[in-house]
């Protein structure tokens, strides 16, 4: 059988296009299209999901492949353009470019699924950029509220990405969370109060 | 029940004799026998003993009215002193040699961080020394000062919270020129102090505290 690629995108054409790519070269198969998330990605049986950034506000863009993560196993690829952040595009398995030839674009996937081990999400995954991002500033002895508008998010999604922190590392002091910074080199002994 | 069958159902027991000054070599003796030797209170041992070996024990009313409150304070004493002057000791002195092959840098944030850790715990000690524990000889000898049990802040959860932290950190985080058998040996002492810790936050907590409790309302 040949491996299931779901694609979110509000584009008609280029869901058709990359439809028609993976029809023309086989070992991939379109088993779905969305425009956008709002409906989540569960019950989706998908190896991949290739996601346009539009599908979000620019704002969330840096967390959008860990809100298509936290609900699929699937390898991520993301529908690369200009405006796309080097540090958000990095967070992906891979990028798909819309100029891209049939086969690179082939390429691309087998590679991202080559790259993307299916552990299951809840044990032994590392810290996401959004939360060593946040950790630094714990870390950095800022509140809640500085880090919510640092970011322009919640303090309920400051709060969730903490708790995310101290469920991946097993830390749950401010001090602690300071040591691992510093250890893992996040920050330096200077920006420590 | 023999001594040594009591000791080998936990081997935090091993602590309790020891703090209690209950000399090994008892041969087959039993624990009344040897409590007897010793001048130690069986019920309050008991009482003791059962909170080190069962996780979760909550005594009886009968296991309460077996012990004696003098007894629990001075247990609860000599466990302060094991801590600072051995427990906190050997730890330190683990940890010391275990980033010994590290850099200036994070050896000075694993020590910030025990520095930290230990001052909280002194901090909280001297709280009990200096506060709780007279108050507990003062209502025994019907002399209340005015303080409550109930007063008795209750800052327990850090503290865990701290040395579990710890234990993540040397058992996850260390960076991989420290030597192995440092990092057990660290992680040996942690995990002990952390489990007698959290045994002695009981017996304040359930023994201590409801012990007190009940000489309160009767006065």
């Amino acid at each position: 059988m040949s491996k299931q690629i779901l694609l979110v995108t509000p584009s008609a054409i280029v869901a058709r296009g990359l439809e028609q790519v993976f029809r023309d070269l086989g070992e991939f198969e379109v088993c779905g299209i969305l425009t956008d998330l709002s409906g989540g990605l569960r019950g989706w049986e998908a190896d991949v999901v290739i996601v346009d950034p539009e599908v979000v506000d620019f704002a969330s863009r840096s967390q959008l492949k860990v809100r298509i993560s936290d609900s699929t196993d699937a390898a991520v690829l993301v529908l690369a353009s200009p405006s796309l952040e080097e540090e958000v595009q990095k967070q992906f398995d891979g990028a798909i470019g819309l100029y891209d030839a049939p086969t690179t674009i082939i390429r691309k996937v087998r590679e991202a699924l080559e790259g993307h081990s299916d552990v299951p999400k809840s044990e032994g995954e590392g810290l996401s950029l959004r939360e060593k991002e946040i950790l630094i500033c714990v870390a950095k002895g800022m509140l809640n509220k500085e880090i919510a508008d640092l970011y322009n998010i919640s303090i309920h999604t400051v709060i969730t990405h903490r708790k995310n922190i101290t469920r991946k590392t097993g830390i749950k002091t401010v001090a602690g969370l300071t040591v691992y910074a510093l250890l893992n080199n996040l920050i330096d002994m200077n920006s420590v109060d | 029940m023999k001594m040594a069958d009591l000791v080998n159902l936990d081997f935090t027991l091993v602590g309790v004799l020891s703090r209690m000054g209950i000399p090994f070599g008892f041969g087959d003796a039993t624990v009344e026998e040897v409590c007897r030797r010793q001048g130690v209170h069986t019920g309050s041992f008991l009482l003791i003993c059962s909170v080190y070996a069962f996780d979760g024990y909550r005594p009886a009313k009968e296991a309460l009215d077996k012990a004696d409150l003098h007894d629990i304070v001075r247990y609860l004493h000599l466990s302060h002193d094991y801590y600072i002057h051995v427990a906190l000791k050997e730890l330190s002195l683990a940890l010391d040699s275990l980033m010994e092959p590290c850099g200036a840098r994070e050896r000075k944030v694993l020590d910030t961080f025990f520095e930290g850790y230990k001052e909280e715990l002194l901090k909280h000690f001297a709280y009990e020394e200096e506060t709780v524990f007279p108050h507990v000889e003062a209502v025994l000898g019907g002399n209340p000062d005015g303080f409550t049990i109930g007063e008795y802040e209750d800052n327990h959860s850090n503290i865990q919270e701290k040395i579990d932290d710890l234990k993540n950190l040397v058992m996850k985080y260390l960076p991989p020129q420290c030597d192995q058998q440092q990092i057990f040996r660290a992680l040996f002492y942690i995990f002990t102090l952390e489990r007698d810790l959290q045994r002695h936050t009981a017996l304040e907590d359930d023994v201590l505290v409801t012990l007190v409790n009940r000489l309160e309302s009767h006065e």
